[in-house]
């Protein structure tokens, strides 16, 4: 076990998924947060630590305004979809130092209803997007990450069959959560005959466009013995990013996870043999594998046929995506919160028909950005 | 009447301070790049100093205009206005070294392809450096 003052989940819950049309995405958060809280035992006047993505300008100013939260630890910075193991890595640092007792993560969007989701680079005139991306149609972001397909299938031998076994392994966990936005049984030829995006990725290849969110509480020791759940603890974290602009990446093949995944599994004692749950972010169904590579859960190149072996599915050696991802089960434009809450959710011993047997060990990985910019890991453990 | 310069194209939005240098270039069908006067090396885009060896002595030198594809991809769905899909998306490295996103013009590309700029022009704003590939 780590050497510092321990930190755990209390308490989680999904927003209202899907397509969402009676809330704002304020209230989503709000009535995430108080199924959170309830699990917890602990109330909004007890949080003293906020932290939020995406949710307006000032993001942490505007949710605490509206949750009746006054923090003396706060942070919105923008992670991209990864942002939530970010917060969970600084919350347990927070914990740690006493700057803190109970954080609140939280994060809603209606991305879908809203039909807000753009398709190109931010036009804003004079950045450096606008003028050296934008001009060449790069769509955003589905071309980044189409380059980093292509470059990934030329130099480590993956082919498409591979890339469709992701998404036929994360659609046999959807098909097990009544809460998934798609369950019908999903073939690999049926992803290769899904139209062509941007080469490689075909439409099957990319996650869902839905609306969701949800929320995570983080305690310490002393507020954790408050608990309705058992508290599931935060074992270790990593993060780090790279490059925003896809030409600044000197390799596309390789993810800041490299250095996410190392720290978290340093800072946890733990090797990936140990891992029994993986919650990978799943925006696209190559990135699995870079990530399986980069964590260290095989060697480079070796991930496609890893993945073609059946190892993500229900059974498989490393049961991963298992609420059926980002790809199948919900994707709200920043999926990593659900990542946590899914891996929360296995440790608990609650995830019905989708339980993995005996899981004590689950590392939820987060991606964000364009192309991999930024990484999280985080390792959670059932005590 | 003014006696003042035309704006640049900083002033328009169309570049940025540091920028403004390679856009005006592009209107001659130049492809500039930064080269570090201390340790030779290039980069693009520009910064005000070396990313190499951390020198704050860049210069703008003028590249062969040849590379090799990196990366490449079909894009298949509208994007933007002034692109009718398909068209080739993808990442040239430079001789030089720097690599640039672009759009290859050509029936047929590949990873590993040799390529040549070639430039399209735009409505008001500076031509584009995109690549050609060379005959195989």
């Amino acid at each position: 076990m780590p050497e510092f003052p321990p930190a755990y989940i209390v308490g989680v819950a999904e927003t209202p998924l899907g397509k969402v049309t009676y809330h704002s995405e304020l209230s989503m958060v709000a009535v995430a947060a108080q199924e959170a809280l309830g699990e917890a035992g602990l109330q909004f006047r007890d949080i003293d630590a906020l932290f939020t993505n995406y949710m307006g300008e000032e993001g942490s100013v505007q949710l605490g305004e509206y949750l009746g939260i006054r923090p003396r630890y706060a942070e919105s910075s923008d992670m991209g979809g990864a942002s939530f193991e970010f917060f969970v890595h600084h919350a347990l640092l927070a914990v740690a130092t006493g700057r803190c007792n109970v954080a609140l993560i939280g994060y809603a969007s209606r991305q879908r209803s809203r039909r807000s989701r753009p398709r190109a680079v931010s036009g804003n005139s004079g950045t450096l997007a606008a003028q050296f991306e934008a001009p060449y149609g790069i769509h955003f972001p589905i071309g980044h990450y189409a380059l980093s397909a292509a470059r990934y299938m030329h130099e480590c031998g993956a082919k498409q069959e591979h890339l469709a076994r992701v998404a036929v392994a994360a659609r046999k966990w959807a098909a097990l959560n009544p809460k998934a936005w798609i369950r019908e049984p999903l073939t690999v030829d049926e992803v290769l005959s899904s139209p062509m995006i941007c080469d490689p990725l075909h439409k099957l290849d990319c996650c869902l466009v839905t609306d969701g969110g949800g929320v995570v509480i983080v305690a310490g020791r002393e507020r954790a013995r408050d608990a309705r759940k058992r508290p599931v603890r935060v074992l270790g974290a990593g993060e780090s990013h790279t490059q925003w602009h896809v030409a600044q990446c000197p390799d596309l093949t390789v993810t800041p996870g490299v250095v996410s995944g190392r720290d978290a599994f340093g800072m946890a004692g733990i090797k990936p043999s140990d891992v029994h749950v993986f919650e990978p972010y799943d925006n696209f169904t190559h990135a699995v594998l870079l990530y399986l590579e980069d964590l260290g859960f095989c060697k480079k190149g070796e991930a496609g046929e890893l993945v073609a072996s059946g190892c993500l599915d229900p059974g498989g050696r490393l049961p991963s995506m298992t609420s059926g991802g980002g790809l199948s089960y919900n994707h709200p434009g920043a999926l990593g919160i659900l990542l946590l809450i899914e891996a929360v959710r296995q440790l608990r011993g609650e995830a019905g028909d989708r339980q993995v047997p005996n899981a004590e060990i689950a590392v939820a990985h987060g991606t964000g950005g364009l192309a991999f910019s930024t990484a999280s890991t985080v390792v959670l453990a059932r005590e | 009447v003014s006696d003042r310069s035309p704006p640049s194209l900083s002033e328009q939005g169309n570049a940025d301070p540091t920028t403004e240098p390679f856009w005006q270039a592009c209107m001659e069908h130049r492809l500039l790049v930064q080269r570090c006067t201390s340790c030779g090396k290039h980069q693009f885009y520009p910064r005000p100093f070396c990313l190499s060896c951390e020198a704050a002595a860049m210069e703008w030198v003028e590249a062969a205009g040849t590379g090799t594809i990196y990366s490449i991809t079909t894009v298949r769905i509208p994007v933007v206005d002034e692109l009718k899909p398909p068209y080739f998306l993808a990442l040239v490295d430079l001789d030089e070294g720097p690599r640039l996103l672009t759009n290859i013009e050509a029936d047929s590309a590949r990873i590993g392809d040799r390529v040549t700029v070639a430039w399209r022009s735009r409505n008001g704003l500076p031509p584009l450096p995109i690549f050609r590939p060379d005959q195989r």
